[in-house]
Order: structure tokens, then C-alpha cells, then sequence
């Protein structure tokens, strides 16, 4: 026999502790990404929707070029390419968190944006004949309001984010998918374990679903 | 006190005020009319500056806002504006709506501002619906709470645009109840309106708009009895 399915999942379950120890990293690498990028998400955002030319334009290129880049070319270039910058290098972890931080802000800015743009006109108005200054009006008054209406759109972005992280992968961050390939090397079967690695990465996004689901239920309650 | 002097206002090419001068007297209420387009609300909103004249100067009690000096946000927290969308915000309570400006503009004490906004609340009949969102009230009952939430920064000045013509037409009387009672306690008030009645009632005069001027500035019973201009004439036929 040539070939034919010769699949062998049993001498994989003693790695499966190892490969899961990955949803940590992966976990990790998402969420500090997700925050550094919805923080300087909003900053651009604002700077977008501001009146201070220089700064929308700065951010506008900002968005461009992370958009506009493949993001596997920016997280090799914050590990590989930035020491020489720096003069130090830089763990896997911490460029993994930095590059996906800073491709995700570009994308979230333009959701935050959008977002923004589309709360009631009235309510800036209305917050300026109460005499409330930009930055409470902001934080308190539109950015509540907008960020409910865009919370599905974020979550995507998240659930997004969460897969594209297996890039890692390429600077050696120990995360789901990197695992997964160090087992099939080991064993010279790659194609169970990324199996298994696969189904992992679909429980999370299915799990980060319904967390979204649920978010977005609660929030419509207010209203 | 409001004072207006040659009040000028473009958008673009197109301009809409065309030099408007008057004064509002300290406890005046004054009703401004006139037909779709003629630059009422621009008028009104030139007063707490939501638009920016291009020309002229406005005061607002001793204080000329349209002085670049003039600290805009100051002179906001002393003119209450009224929307015909009422504009509250919707992720707050009705309390909130009333204590939020107080607190964070004034920095008023939190016991401070939900006592005051209670008291308000009472006075535009809604203290029962304090906790409630603003998803949760009729239009007439968002307007009463708009103007609470306008004179919970106890302002010099209360500005409306229009504060009826969104609403179902059971409900407009008692919005204008609460306007009324308020002109009685002396506030100043510059209406926009539609409602002739009400003008006609409440109003100690009435201001015709047309085509970006200020066409009659009369006593509302002279302008609905016997209007001066031929464009007034017109309008009031079409009206009443
Ligand atoms: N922000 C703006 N940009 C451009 N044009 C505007 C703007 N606001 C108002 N206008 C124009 O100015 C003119 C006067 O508008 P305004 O809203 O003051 O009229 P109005 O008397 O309040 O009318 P209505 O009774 O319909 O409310 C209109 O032709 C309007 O299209
Ligand atoms: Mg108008």
C-alpha cells in the first residue's frame, strides 16, 4: 500500500498537556495585543475624527501602511529587523504582543471611528450647550455610545486576532500552533497534531462567540 | 439679559443671518417665528455659539461671548439649550442626565447635585422616574426631563428650539405647562416655536424671521392682530 488514511491519534494524547500549555501564550499574546491595540485604537481614532490636520493625517498613514502590509512582515520586522535598530533583542513574547498590538490598533481605529461618527449629533450638542468640555464629552458621553453600537465588529476583530496569532509561530513564540509543529516534528506526523491544534483554536473562537453574544445581551438590556 | 448686534451668520456661499439686533430683556420670554429656513435656529444657536457668527456681537448678561477671550465653556454652563429631539443621553438614568454637567462642569457635590436634580424632577412631574433610562419615557416626559436637565445648571438663560415639534400631540401641552410655569418664575427664554397659542399666551414678544432678518419685533398681540409686514401677514394666514 502506497497510501491510504493512516491517521494515529492514541500516540499523540501524552503530548495534547503540551499543546494545550499553548493556549496560555496564545491567550496572552491576544489579550495584551487586544488592549494595546484598542487603547491606541481609540487614540487614532480620535486623532482621525480631530481637528488637528497633522495628527488625522499621521493617523491615516498610520492605518495605511499597517493595512496595507502583510502582518507576518511587521512581526518579523519587530523581532528580526528591530534589534539592529535598538541594539537589543527582543523575546518572542513581547514582539509577538507589540506587532499584533499595533496591526490590530489600525484596523480597530477605523471600527472606533466609524463608531464614533455614527452616534447622534445631537448628543455632542448637547453635551456642548451643558458647557462639558472634549475630553468628558468624550469618555463619558459619545465613547459609551459608540463603542456599544461597534462591540460585534470588535469582537470580530478579536476573534480575528486570535487566529492570526498562530504567525507567531515564525519567531518561535511557544504558542497553540508552534506546539503543535514541534510534536509532528518529534513523532514525523504533522498532520494529527495540527489537527489538534486546529480544534483548539476553534473551541476558543467559539468560546470568544459566545462571550461576545453574551456582552452584547447585557448591554441591549439597558436600553 | 441678551443683547444682539448685527448678527451675521454664513455657511459657506449661503448666508442665512443677514445683521440681526435686538435685546431680551432679564425675564423676558420671547417667541421667535418665522418659516422653514429662515435662520431661527441658526439665531438661536449663535447665542450659546454652537454656531460661530461670522459677524456681529452677542452678549449674554454682561459678558460678550462672541469675544474671543470668552471662555466658551463658561458661558454654555449659563444658557440651557432645549432640543426638538430632546438629545439626552441614553446610556444614563434620568438622574444621571441631571446630576452628570453639575458634577463634572461645576464640581458639584454628589449628595448636592442628586438633591437639586430631585427637586427639578419634581417640579417637571417626573421625580417617579428618576432611576428609569431615557428609552423607557414618552417624548413628552424626555422633553420635561431635557429641561430639567437644562436648569439643573442653573442657568441665567434658557435657549428652546422647537421644543414641541417632535412630540405626539397629546403630549405637547404638557410640555408647554412646564415652560410656562418656568416663564413665570422669571427666567429669560427665547422660544422657537410653532405654536402660535402658546406665543400668543406666554410670549412678552414676539420676533418675526424671514430670509435671514429680523422682519417684526413686536408685542404678540400686536403682531397676531395686526401684523405689520406682508411676509408676516402671509405666514400667520398659513398658520392659523
Ligand atoms: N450647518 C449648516 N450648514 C449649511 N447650511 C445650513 C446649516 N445649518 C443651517 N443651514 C441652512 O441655513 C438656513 C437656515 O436654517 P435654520 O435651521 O436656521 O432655519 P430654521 O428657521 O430653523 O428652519 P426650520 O423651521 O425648518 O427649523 C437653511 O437654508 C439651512 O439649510
Ligand atoms: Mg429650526
Amino acid at each position: 500500500m502506497g497510501f491510504g488514511v493512516n491517521l494515529n491519534f492514541s500516540q499523540f494524547i501524552p503530548s495534547i498537556p503540551f499543546i494545550l500549555e499553548g493556549v496560555l501564550v496564545t491567550l496572552k499574546i491576544v489579550a495584551l495585543a487586544a488592549l494595546l491595540g484598542f487603547a491606541l485604537g481609540i487614540i487614532l481614532a480620535l486623532f482621525k475624527i480631530g481637528r488637528i490636520k497633522v495628527l488625522t493625517w499621521l493617523a491615516n498613514v498610520y492605518t495605511s501602511v499597517f493595512r496595507g502590509t502583510p502582518l507576518v512582515l511587521q512581526l518579523m520586522i519587530i523581532y528580526f529587523g528591530m534589534p539592529q535598530i535598538i541594539g537589543f533583542e527582543i523575546d518572542a513574547f513581547p514582539a509577538a504582543v507589540i506587532a499584533f498590538g499595533l496591526n490590530s490598533a489600525a484596523y480597530i481605529s477605523e471600527i472606533i471611528r466609524a463608531g464614533i461618527l455614527a452616534v447622534d449629533k445631537g448628543q455632542r450638542e448637547a453635551a456642548m450647550a451643558l458647557g462639558i468640555p472634549y475630553k468628558p464629552m468624550m469618555r463619558d458621553i459619545i465613547l459609551p455610545q459608540a463603542l456599544k453600537n461597534i462591540l460585534p465588529a470588535l469582537m470580530n476583530e478579536f476573534i480575528t486576532l486570535t487566529k492570526e496569532s498562530a504567525v507567531v509561530t515564525v519567531i518561535g513564540a511557544m504558542d497553540i500552533m508552534r506546539r503543535a509543529y514541534i510534536v509532528g516534528g518529534d513523532k514525523y506526523a504533522f498532520f494529527e497534531p495540527l489537527l489538534i491544534a486546529g480544534l483548539i483554536y476553534y473551541i476558543l473562537v467559539m468560546i470568544l462567540t459566545l462571550l461576545g453574544k453574551a456582552v452584547e445581551g447585557r448591554m441591549r438590556k439597558s436600553d | 439679559m441678551i443683547k444682539v448686534e448685527n448678527l451675521r451668520k454664513s455657511f459657506g456661499k449661503l448666508e442665512v443671518l443677514k445683521g440681526i439686533t435686538t435685546t431680551i430683556k432679564q425675564g423676558e420670554v420671547v417667541a421667535i417665528i418665522g418659516p422653514s429656513g429662515s435662520g431661527k435656529s441658526t439665531f438661536l444657536r449663535c447665542l450659546n455659539l454652537l454656531e460661530e457668527p461670522t459677524d456681529g456681537k452677542v452678549w449674554i448678561g454682561d459678558q460678550e461671548i462672541t469675544n474671543r477671550k470668552t471662555n466658551i465653556m463658561k458661558v454654555r454652563q449659563n444658557v440651557g439649550m432645549v432640543f426638538q429631539h430632546f438629545h439626552l443621553f441614553p446610556h444614563m438614568t434620568v438622574l444621571e442626565n441631571l446630576t452628570y454637567a453639575p458634577m463634572k462642569v461645576k464640581g458639584m457635590a454628589k449628595a448636592e447635585a442628586e438633591a437639586k436634580a430631585m427637586e427639578l424632577l419634581r417640579k417637571v412631574g417626573l421625580a417617579q422616574k428618576a432611576n428609569e433610562y431615557p428609552s423607557r419615557l414618552s417624548g413628552g416626559q424626555k422633553q420635561r426631563v431635557a429641561i430639567a436637565r437644562a436648569l439643573a445648571m442653573s442657568p441665567e438663560v434658557m435657549l428652546f428650539d422647537e421644543p414641541t415639534s417632535a412630540l405626539d400631540p397629546e403630549m405637547v401641552k404638557e410640555v408647554l405647562e412646564v415652560m410656562k410655569s418656568l416663564a413665570h418664575t422669571g427666567m429669560t427664554m427665547a422660544i422657537v416655536t410653532h405654536e402660535m397659542g402658546f406665543a400668543r399666551e406666554v410670549a412678552d414678544r414676539v420676533l418675526f424671521l424671514d430670509g435671514g432678518l429680523l422682519v417684526e419685533d413686536a408685542s404678540p398681540s400686536e403682531f397676531f392682530s395686526a401684523p405689520k409686514s406682508k411676509r408676516a401677514q402671509e405666514f400667520l394666514e398659513k398658520m392659523l
